[in-house]
């Protein structure tokens, strides 16, 4: 069954520097139960936004939302179920972790409000922070522990009713890199063991690609794409969302008589032409794709040779222009070498403007 | 200077230099500080417990003094309506910061404004017009509903201690207000909202959430109007005197003009001080242990506002009922002393008979004394309002930034005379400044005016300029030093232009009580240094009520005016 | 002559010595990074460099001329050292506008107004803000706010600019492009750079030589992107760069095992670099490989698509390992699912002693 199902969602309102501005524009989305979703974009893409929509503190300019099969918000019909009926979890990025109680009493307070028999109470709270690794805390104050475990409470918290759907707004933002990951493996395996449905709102694409079943993209209020993380990073549908999940190179180039040539250099990119495009476009590549060898393929010199943790990376200088090449093999090349690289997954886009300035004033908003 | 070998490079520069703005600045905030705090306050202990005829330590005298039937009555007093004032004026301050800061009730902007009000106007001239209203003898309230009502006695008398606490908690439950209101409006949204998410209802969140995190902001209110109430000259004195109700603080002052500089009676009105200074002390170390305890870091950077509280059925009933206290409370005093300020003769109807400009023209041009008044008053509230920002500024910059050891004394000096109630700090500003001390003598004089006003509100700058120059991140004056801004110029271009706004606001926070105030003065007034004040004061001593109403409102109206200057330049600064 | 010398630095905060006997040169039209997890000293470090605090014994020269000596009698005060800085909350001034803040320092050498206009315009160009001179910071986005710091900081400075933890507050995107301007306008520009920050991988991308600190103050490594790789100076660089496995390993008859729940045999011959003792093999995630002549079983609990890797999580007895697999490597064909079993192989494993409970 689809456990949440957005409707034609759009939500408008004023600000006193842009007017009337739309934050969320027509979302239509609905997903299955079990299901982990992401909702990935920039800052002011509208994200948060349309959680809040979800979480019920927000009401609709137009659309409906269903959550579990039911109703929730409609604004055509004037329906509005307030936050505290919609039997959702909910952990916010900044924890809204009550610094007056303990850690005990945080996450026991949804049971004691829905009037649970005080005897179920006792277990239910332990085995809650049992999963989230914060038994033998109890007693302590939020104010006395680290962000990671303060996080942790949130999360037990939200996981202590049971609720069907949870809601992440970017949960992990706050946490240094490497409590990140271990905080991403335990949500994932509370998802596992419970099978929660979850979606959860992040700018950071690592993240949502790792935890996701499926995920959707959105940028300026408008919804990208919707897909699985393999779909969405293969083929993605425009330059947004093809720069916007992983690294990629955009290198300009010319289409002449179904011939692909970079800007001064004579030899072709060894690539076949898109059929429907000439002239200037964008031949979008990415790094880890490029096969990159001593032998064949089309010549380049390398620029610059970076060791990563993971794998190593070249600047690859073709004409005027950068392309970057990863690959785990190390020492392959020298700074100053030649070498050849073959692209065997090229995708093409129309060369259009940056909406860089509309997007950098929506984050202020 | 060893103070400051660690923190600060600039000492040991190639050049050689040795002194730098640093330690001017700190020795200058030493110096003012003793002078301004250090002499009244030891004046007062001293004499409080030396015989100086007898050359001993004298202790004795203190068992007498407190024991005192008189003295009795009014420490209870002070108690009583310190107790009740205090408790109504929180009821009241929270239930309107939590109408206005949470829920959806119409004409929040009018009902704030209203607000201001009784900051401007000073609580004796608020007392003054709760008498003229409904004192027991002749109040104009009391006479109308006698005759509508067919009353052979006065309905309310406002000559009581209830008639105390009640203008009290008028004038002080927007501390409380202020505080809270501030706190709800500013608290994370999301520690609500998670509580909602988590199924609990609007009333259960406010219960379980919202009210224990506002309780700092709760409490701090709270004990400022205790403190207030406790030091409080003019309400009990313009409501207490006719019916012999005395606090501590009128008690004093009443001693003070009894004894006429004799001897003892200034001992006895000193030991009395020393008792309400340990009653207003107690007070304050509660606030500190309330505070330390219960202090969360609720407020967030992000500006998102909390979500309104939906007030449905509820909402035009508690609208009317708001409206109409604000009225009561805010407008009738200011209309009562406005209709009698233009009455020809206190007593007489307000009918357009008996109305006229008679009274500003007495007082405006026939009167010496009033012109002389308003021009100390004027002269006073722009010195101090400038010396307290000076010091102010000075103090914060030093406590916060050159941060030399010992700056922990400084703070507790420069926040210390706020904790001494007006009448004390007046005492003991005559005793340490008339003559004793290296034979200056100021009594009588303007300048004892100037100096108790500095101590007095020197606290109101400090902790505003302290919070806004906290606000002012170090990086911030650091990008400048290495932008090639030496110490001094980060300090003129970053810093005090940031918190501009901070220092424009701390000048009118002292300037305008000061223009108004009575409690310090009515002690310290010479023949030719009178304030607006104590003219009023004095005016209306003498029975003469109509000319004391017309200088309360010319008096009013210069402090909106100052008001509206100030929010018009403040309005477009864009602080930190 | 080297654009910076720290020699022999020791920086404390009352008795806390937060760093010890630091010494490095840093080469004109270097950018080096000054990495480790916070407390290990980088900013304090940054900060004497600045002359925003005094070392408590030690030199520090910038190119040739003594900031900082005790023996000399040097200290000269920050607003004459000429180093441009980025802080890692900008420290925009919000009451200036972008024009404003950038023409400061140009105002405070006191240059004429067209040179003024001129150099502003230059630095708005390398951070690509030009027509955004009349903007408020408050108008601005985060990103936009520290480009503004960065020309702030160019202008300052041309020669030597400081950036602490300039892009942590960015999101995930906007630090990788910010990391790739920063790189370009460096080259176009040869300014020396000082990058102090705790994102290892930032670092390594961004700067010619990277020094590797530790929570006591210490330099563990001073190297090349290619030296902390390859060959790195000790475990905590080793476990500092990314997250690695630790696995302990004995020799049992000849045979060199993972000591787990049992011993399981992954090599006949002596690895390279072997140590004698209680002893864990520290090996990369990307190190460790899928072979099917490879001598350890596992199974695969975990799989995530990363974009350009695989990440696995493995079990091996009775623990569970990190894997990744570059998707390049993954066209081969060969497809891994969770519940899988394969063979692994090690390649350029590190072998480091135990230090009491540090196996993960």
């Amino acid at each position: 069954m689809d456990q949440l199902v957005l409707s034609h969602v759009t939500k408008k309102y004023k600000t006193k520097t842009l007017g009337e501005v739309t934050a969320v524009k027509d979302i239509n989305v609905s997903v299955r139960e079990g299901e982990c979703f992401s909702i990935l974009g920039p800052s002011g893409c509208g994200k948060s936004t349309t959680l809040r929509m979800i979480a019920g503190f927000e009401d609709l300019s137009d659309g409906q939302i269903f959550l579990g099969g039911k109703i929730v918000s409609d604004k055509a019909k004037n329906i509005y179920v307030p936050p505290e009926h919609r039997g959702l979890g909910m952990v916010f990025q900044a924890f809204a972790v009550w610094p007056h109680m303990n850690v005990y009493n945080n996450v026991a307070f949804p049971l004691k409000v829905a009037k649970v028999p005080h005897s179920e109470i006792q277990p239910r709270v332990e085995a809650a922070l049992k999963h989230c690794n914060l038994d033998g805390l109890e007693k302590t104050f939020p104010s006395d522990l680290s962000g990671g475990q303060q996080q942790r409470i949130a999360l037990a918290r939200a996981i202590v009713t049971n609720p069907k759907v949870m809601l992440l707004d970017e949960p992990l933002s706050n946490l240094d890199p490497k409590l990140r990951e271990t905080m991403r493996f335990e949500i994932k395996k509370l998802q596992q063991e419970f099978n929660f449905t979850i979606i959860f709102v992040t700018h950071d694409q690592s993240e949502a690609m790792a935890l996701s079943n499926r995920m959707m993209v959105m940028d300026m209020g408008n919804i990208q794409q919707i897909g699985t993380p393999t779909e969405l990073y293969n083929k993605p549908v425009n330059k947004f969302v093809h720069s916007f999940l992983g690294q990629s190179n955009f290198t300009t180039v010319n289409i002449e008589d179904g011939r692909v040539f970079a800007k001064g250099i004579p030899q072709a990119i060894p690539v076949v032409a898109p059929k429907k495009m000439s002239g200037e476009v964008l031949l979008a590549t990415r790094p880890n794709t490029i096969e990159i060898n001593h032998k064949e393929g089309y010549k380049a010199k390398i620029v610059k040779r970076v060791f990563l943790t993971d794998f190593t990376e070249y600047l690859v200088g073709v004409g005027d222009q950068i392309l970057r090449v990863q690959t785990p093999h190390r020492n392959m090349f020298r700074q100053g070498d030649d070498c050849y690289l073959k692209f065997p997954s090229p995708m093409w886009y129309e060369k259009t403007e940056d909406n860089d300035r509309e997007r950098a004033k929506r984050q202020i908003i | 200077m060893l103070m400051f070998d660690k923190k600060n490079s600039d000492l040991r520069r190639m050049e050689g230099k040795k002194i730098g703005i640093d330690q001017v600045l700190t020795l200058l905030c030493f110096i003012l500080l003793i002078i301004v705090v250090v002499a009244p306050v030891g004046m007062i202990i001293y004499n409080a417990c030396w015989d100086t005829q007898a050359h001993r330590l004298d202790l004795g005298m203190f068992k007498t003094v407190i024991l005192q039937k008189e003295n009795v009555g009014a420490m209870w007093n002070t108690l009583f309506v310190g107790f009740f004032a205090t408790l109504l004026s929180t009821l009241v301050g929270v239930f309107f910061a939590w109408l206005l800061g949470r829920s959806d009730i119409p004409l929040k902007g009018l009902m704030r404004w209203l607000f201001t009000i009784p900051f401007m106007i000073p609580p004796f001239l608020g007392a003054m017009a709760w008498d003229m209203m409904l004192s027991a003898r002749g109040g104009y309230v009391n006479r109308w509903l006698m005759s509508t009502l067919h009353l052979s006695k006065a309905p309310i008398n406002i000559n009581s201690i209830w008639g105390i606490i009640w203008v009290e908690v008028i004038y002080m439950f927007p501390f409380v207000y202020n505080q809270v209101v501030a706190a709800l409006e500013r608290m994370d949204p999301t520690l609500e909202e998670s509580a909602r998410i988590a199924g609990a209802k609007q009333l259960y969140v406010i219960r379980h959430i919202t009210l224990p995190l506002v309780v700092p902001a709760i409490s701090s209110g709270m004990l400022l109007v205790l403190i207030t109430s406790l030091a409080n000259y003019g309400i009990p004195s313009m409501l207490g005197f006719s019916a012999k109700i005395y606090t501590l603080p009128t008690r004093i002052v009443d001693l003070m003009e009894a004894a006429n500089g004799s001897f003892i009676g200034i001992r006895q009105a000193t030991i009395l001080s020393m008792l309400l200074i340990v009653v207003v002390g107690i007070a304050l170390i509660m606030q500190n242990k309330l505070l330390s305890v219960g202090k969360y870091d609720i407020i967030k950077g992000k500006s998102m506002r909390p979500a309104l509280i939906k007030l449905r059925a509820t909402k035009y009933p508690l609208l009317v009922f708001s409206l109409a206290f604000l009225g009561i409370v805010v407008i009738a005093p200011l209309a009562i002393i406005v209709l009698v300020s233009f009455v020809k003769a206190y007593g007489l109807p307000f009918t357009f008979k008996n109305l006229s400009l008679k009274n500003y023209e007495t007082i405006i041009f026939k009167n010496n004394t009033v012109a002389m008044s308003v021009r100390n008053s004027l002269f006073l509230g722009f010195s101090s309002g400038f010396l307290c920002l000076f010091l102010g500024v000075m103090l914060s910059f030093v406590i916060q930034k050159v941060r030399p050891k010992g700056r922990g004394v400084l703070e507790i000096l420069a926040v210390l005379p706020y904790s001494l109630p007006g009448t004390v700090l007046a005492i003991g500003c005559i005793l340490a400044w008339s003559g004793v001390i290296a034979g200056i003598n100021l009594y009588n004089t303007i300048w004892i005016i100037l100096i108790a006003y500095v101590a007095r509100y020197l606290s109101y700058t400090l902790k505003s300029c302290s919070a806004s120059l906290q606000q002012v991140h170090s990086s911030l004056e650091e990008a400048s030093r290495m932008c090639g801004a030496s110490r001094l110029q980060s300090l003129m271009d970053v810093t005090i232009p940031l918190i501009k706004p901070a220092m424009i606001s701390s000048f009118f926070l002292v300037f305008l009580p000061a223009m108004r105030e009575l409690t310090t003065s009515v002690l310290l007034v010479g023949p030719r240094s009178k304030t607006l004040g104590v003219a009023i004061y004095q005016f209306r001593s003498g029975g003469h009520m109509s000319p004391a109403a017309a200088l309360s409102v010319i008096t009013i109206g210069i402090i909106m005016i100052s008001n509206a200057i100030v929010k018009y330049i403040v309005k477009d600064r864009k602080g930190v | 002559m080297n654009k910076v010398e720290f020699k022999n630095i020791t920086l404390s905060y009352g008795s806390n010595v937060v760093v010890k006997d630091f010494s490095l040169s840093v080469g004109n039209g270097e950018i080096i990074g000054i990495v480790g997890p916070s407390g290990c000293g980088k900013t304090t470090i940054m900060r004497a460099l600045c002359g925003l605090k005094n070392p408590d014994t030690g030199e520090i020269y910038v190119n040739g001329t003594p900031f900082f000596s005790k023996e000399k009698r040097a200290n000269l005060a920050p607003e004459k050292r000429g180093i441009g800085i980025v802080f890692q909350d900008y420290a925009v001034w919000p009451h200036l506008s972008v024009y404003d803040n950038i023409a400061y320092p140009l105002k405070k050498k006191k240059l004429a107004k067209n040179e003024i206009d001129r150099e502003v315009h230059e630095a708005l160009t390398q951070v690509s803000m030009l027509g955004y001179e009349k903007y408020m910071p408050s108008q601005l986005s985060g990103g936009q706010q520290q480009r503004v710091a960065i020309a702030r900081a160019l202008t300052s400075s041309k020669d030597l600019i400081i950036m602490d933890e300039p892009i942590t507050n960015l999101d995930a995107k906007l630090r990788e492009s910010m990391l790739v301007e920063i790189r370009l306008m460096q080259e176009r520009l040869g300014t020396t750079i000082i990058y102090v920050t705790h994102d290892q991988e930032a670092a390594l991308q961004l700067c010619d030589r990277v020094v590797i600190m530790d929570q006591q103050g210490n330099i563990n490594q001073i190297g090349t992107d290619e030296e902390i790789i390859e060959h790195p100076a000790n475990q905590f660089v080793f476990r500092f760069i990314g997250v690695s496995n630790f696995i302990p390993v004995k020799k049992v008859d000849g045979k060199y095992c993972l000591h787990l729940d049992k011993d399981y045999v992954y090599s006949n011959e002596e690895p390279n670099g072997w140590v004698e003792g209680n002893v864990e093999m520290g090996v990369r995630p990307m190190d460790m490989v899928f072979d099917d002549n490879g001598l350890i079983e596992a199974q695969i609990v975990q799989a995530v698509f990363l974009g350009n890797m695989y990440n696995y999580f493995v079990r091996i007895g009775d623990r569970e390992y990190r894997l990744q697999r570059s998707t390049l490597d993954s066209l081969d064909g060969k497809d891994y699912k969770v519940g899988d079993t394969v063979h692994l192989s090690f390649i350029n494993e590190k072998y480091y002693p135990i230090e009491g409970g540090s196996a993960c």
